[in-house]
């Protein structure tokens, strides 16, 4: 905090000047450098992440045991991949990426609030994801799941070490996130531009503002929950145990509380990046402002009290099922006003389908598919059927890998340029874009009739009968593997070509602040304070 | 241009919103770690989860009250050498008459074996009409080398219970029972392989 000041007064004299390589990467203060940091960082996470999915798919793509020794095993995959994808993917892009590189700017301040912070921030990820990735090769390694529920994720069937270092690596990427919460909560309430109102605020900042509310009250739920199991494995409390008077379906309430407001905190920062590829690929600013800003307010308040939609089948009485039916459609109304405010958008805009835009629209048709999904599976009477069939894993990929990652994919491509000073190849984007459609499309879209058909997640085997759809899923995630070495090489190909952009190379659509600076940014943006109209 | 305000007054208001966020964070910790006890709280008031309610005596039936089934269940956790099993499998009891029944439990080893046991009932919205007067499940319960017990519980059904639109169908309810090894036995016989000496009232073996 205190230094936050002294850089301040440390920049005044030297306006320009950049430091060296292991002080600018490795003490970073900069919130640009540090989002390059958090991206890289998830790229080189989603390698692993990816290449998980990949072998389990290789395992499901006939019936029988092909690659993986047992079942402990591919639970070890499952849970690994849950947990990377989640913490060390989407939430390092999408909050520590491009909410670090884009909410200062965008609101007109010269840095996050606490640069410090922020350094930290980054660097309690990187043990977290060597601890987590660590955890796979220690023991019969951590094969709970990414939910962890007890009393499989207790010493009696998770025993040694691994569970205990991915507990660990959830306790640090926790604090690491909550961390980064309190940053930008202070950096948008305080360090706003004169004149950025919150209502004028662009909406990837709103996005970020939710999305860190969200984690500074879920994530301490779940870090006093893994605290609870590891004092259970390891210390001899019983919080969760029933012989010592403990409930296991405590954790479960524990575990939601965080669960459910932590899939609205990977999918509103991918909303927000979304709202700005719509308006500026169609020459608009976005439909129904305000509504889209309170929209995902109500999103966020309502995700908190609607946790036990995961739990239908925990033994929780009718009348309880009710609510939590009828708060979890409740969602489908600000979502709703979301994507029709989108559709509104585009609606008589001056549509140019570029690679950004192209990946905003996938994202648009796949969230809604994994929204009405959604709305299937918020139905307790169904989800008896239903409940951890391939129907969830398709319903929560689709809002997810496809959701988020198509979220991703269009900030990279909209910012690539304002990142990196280097424009894509549009021939290359869209190749990309279609690969990764294609392949997501040909992989989930075929869970939902295995779920149907009754196929329970999280086995390595299956009954002959399920084959047919399964070497469907197993062929489309082949092309979205491939799909994603070739986001490398379109990545290769931008900083071998080095064709250089203008500050707004995207023209008049682009109207948030971070267009009207150079492209890369100076290393100090806004020193003196922009004026908002 | 505007000149950029003072850093030591930003500073200062960062601070401020930087300390009530982590207010924020240390609430919820809290709160999450007060939920243990809440939970049981809120489990022992509402009979949410089939708990039922215990210690009120019963108010004793009256002449034009009907009968409902009570039936009963056993389970013993495969950690704890045990035989337990219900003595009648099932029973008529009017509403608000006291009914007893007994459970036999059978020490198979010969050590003595201390377990103790979780309860509820189904249908589980029935917790907060069925009443437990006494039960050995309150406690821990030990048995010397292969004896053999009765164990007792005494219980009653408010006759409220018929006039709740959403339990007047109901004609039967199960009562269960899980048994485990207690923590305390387990760490005599040195069964706890690694978590260390227990700090809570139970645990069952690994």
């Amino acid at each position: 905090m205190a230094s936050s000041a002294n850089a301040h007064g440390h920049d005044d004299h030297h306006d320009h000047h950049t430091p060296g390589f292991v002080s600018r990467w490795f003490f970073s203060t900069n919130h640009k450098d540090i989002g390059t940091l958090y991206i890289i960082f998830s790229l080189i996470a989603a390698i692993v992440g990816i290449g998980l999915s990949f072998l389990m798919r290789l395992e499901l793509q006939q019936p029988g045991m092909q690659i993986f020794s047992d079942g402990q095993m591919w639970n070890v995959f499952v849970s690994a991949h849950g947990l990377i994808m989640v913490f060390f993917v989407i939430m390092p892009a999408l909050i520590g990426g491009f909410g670090n590189w884009f909410v200062p700017i965008m609101i007109g301040a010269p840095d996050m609030a606490f640069p410090r912070l922020n350094n930290i921030s980054f660097w309690l990820l990187v043990p977290a994801f060597l601890l987590l990735a660590g955890s796979m090769f220690v023991g019969q390694g951590a094969g709970a799941g990414w939910t962890i529920y007890p009393p499989l994720s207790d010493d009696t069937y998770q025993s040694g070490m691994s569970m205990d270092m991915a507990l660990f690596a959830l306790h640090l990427a926790g604090a690491s996130s909550i961390l980064g919460a309190v940053n930008f909560i202070t950096t948008i309430f305080n360090m706003r531009a004169p004149g950025m109102t919150l209502h004028k605020m662009p909406l990837f900042a709103w996005s970020m503002l939710v999305t860190a509310f969200l984690l500074l009250l879920s994530v301490p739920v779940l870090g006093g929950a893994i605290t609870m199991l590891i004092t259970d494995r390891n210390f001899g409390t019983s919080f969760f145990d029933p012989a010592g008077g403990g409930d296991p379906v405590l954790f479960q309430h524990l575990f939601w509380f965080f669960g459910h407001p932590e899939v609205y905190i990977m999918i509103l920062p991918a909303f927000g990046i979304i709202s700005h590829v719509i308006s500026t690929f169609s020459k608009k600013p976005i439909f129904g402002y305000l509504g889209m800003a309170y929209a995902m307010v109500a999103i966020g308040v309502v995700g908190f009290v609607v946790w036990a939609h995961h739990m239908y089948q925990s033994g929780i009485d009718v009348d309880t099922r009710a609510y939590f039916m009828a708060a979890t459609m409740v969602i489908a109304v600000p979502t709703g006003i979301k994507i029709f405010s989108w559709i509104a958008t585009m609606w008589g805009g001056s549509i140019r389908l570029e690679t950004p835009m192209l990946f905003a629209v996938g994202f648009i048709f796949l969230f809604t598919v994994g929204g009405v999904t959604g709305v299937v599976l918020a139905n307790a009477g169904v989800t008896q059927i239903l409940h951890n069939t391939y129907y969830v894993v398709a319903h929560f990929h689709y809002v997810l890998s496809l959701g988020a990652v198509f979220g991703i994919y269009a900030g990279i491509y909209y910012w690539m340029g304002k990142m990196s000073g280097y424009q894509y190849s549009e021939t290359l984007g869209r190749i990309h874009f279609w690969m990764t459609f294609i392949g997501v499309n040909l992989t989930f879209f075929p869970m939902h009739f295995l779920g149907n058909q009754g196929m329970p997640r999280r086995y390595p085997d299956y009954p002959d009968a399920f084959w047919g759809w399964n070497l469907v899923a197993s062929l489309g995630a082949y092309i979205s593997v491939a799909s994603f070495l070739f986001f490398f090489y379109v990545m290769f190909d931008t900083f071998r070509r080095k064709v250089r952009v203008p500050g707004n190379y995207w023209g008049e659509g682009a109207t948030t602040l971070e267009w009207q600076v150079s492209s890369p940014p100076p290393f100090h943006t806004f020193d003196e304070l922009p004026r908002i109209r | 241009m505007i000149p950029r305000p003072d850093p030591a007054t930003v500073s200062k208001r960062n601070r401020r919103v930087a300390f009530a966020a982590a207010g924020f964070v240390t609430f919820m910790v809290g709160l999450s770690f007060a939920a243990v006890p809440l939970y049981t709280m809120f489990c022992q008031m509402t009979g949410y989860g089939g708990t039922p309610m215990l210690g009120q005596a019963a108010p004793g039936a009256q002449a034009d009250s009907r009968s409902i089934t009570i039936r009963f269940n056993a389970n013993t956790h495969p950690s704890l050498p045990w035989q337990f099993a219900p003595q009648q499998r099932s029973m008529d009891l009017r509403l608000g008459e006291e009914g007893m029944a007994f459970y036999e439990a059978r020490n198979l080893t010969d050590q003595s074996v201390s377990g103790v046991s979780t309860y509820n009932v189904t249908p589980e919205i029935v917790g907060r009409y069925f009443h437990k007067t006494a039960c050995f499940c309150f406690e821990d319960q030990t048995l010397e080398p292969n004896q053999r017990v009765d164990m007792p519980l005494a219980f009653w059904v408010d006759p409220r219970i018929a006039e709740d639109p959403q339990t007047r169908d109901i004609r039967t309810i199960t009562i269960n029972y899980t048994f485990f090894r207690s923590l305390h036995d387990a760490e005599r016989a040195g069964a706890l392989a690694n978590a260390g000496e227990h700090v809570g009232n139970a645990r069952f073996q690994r």
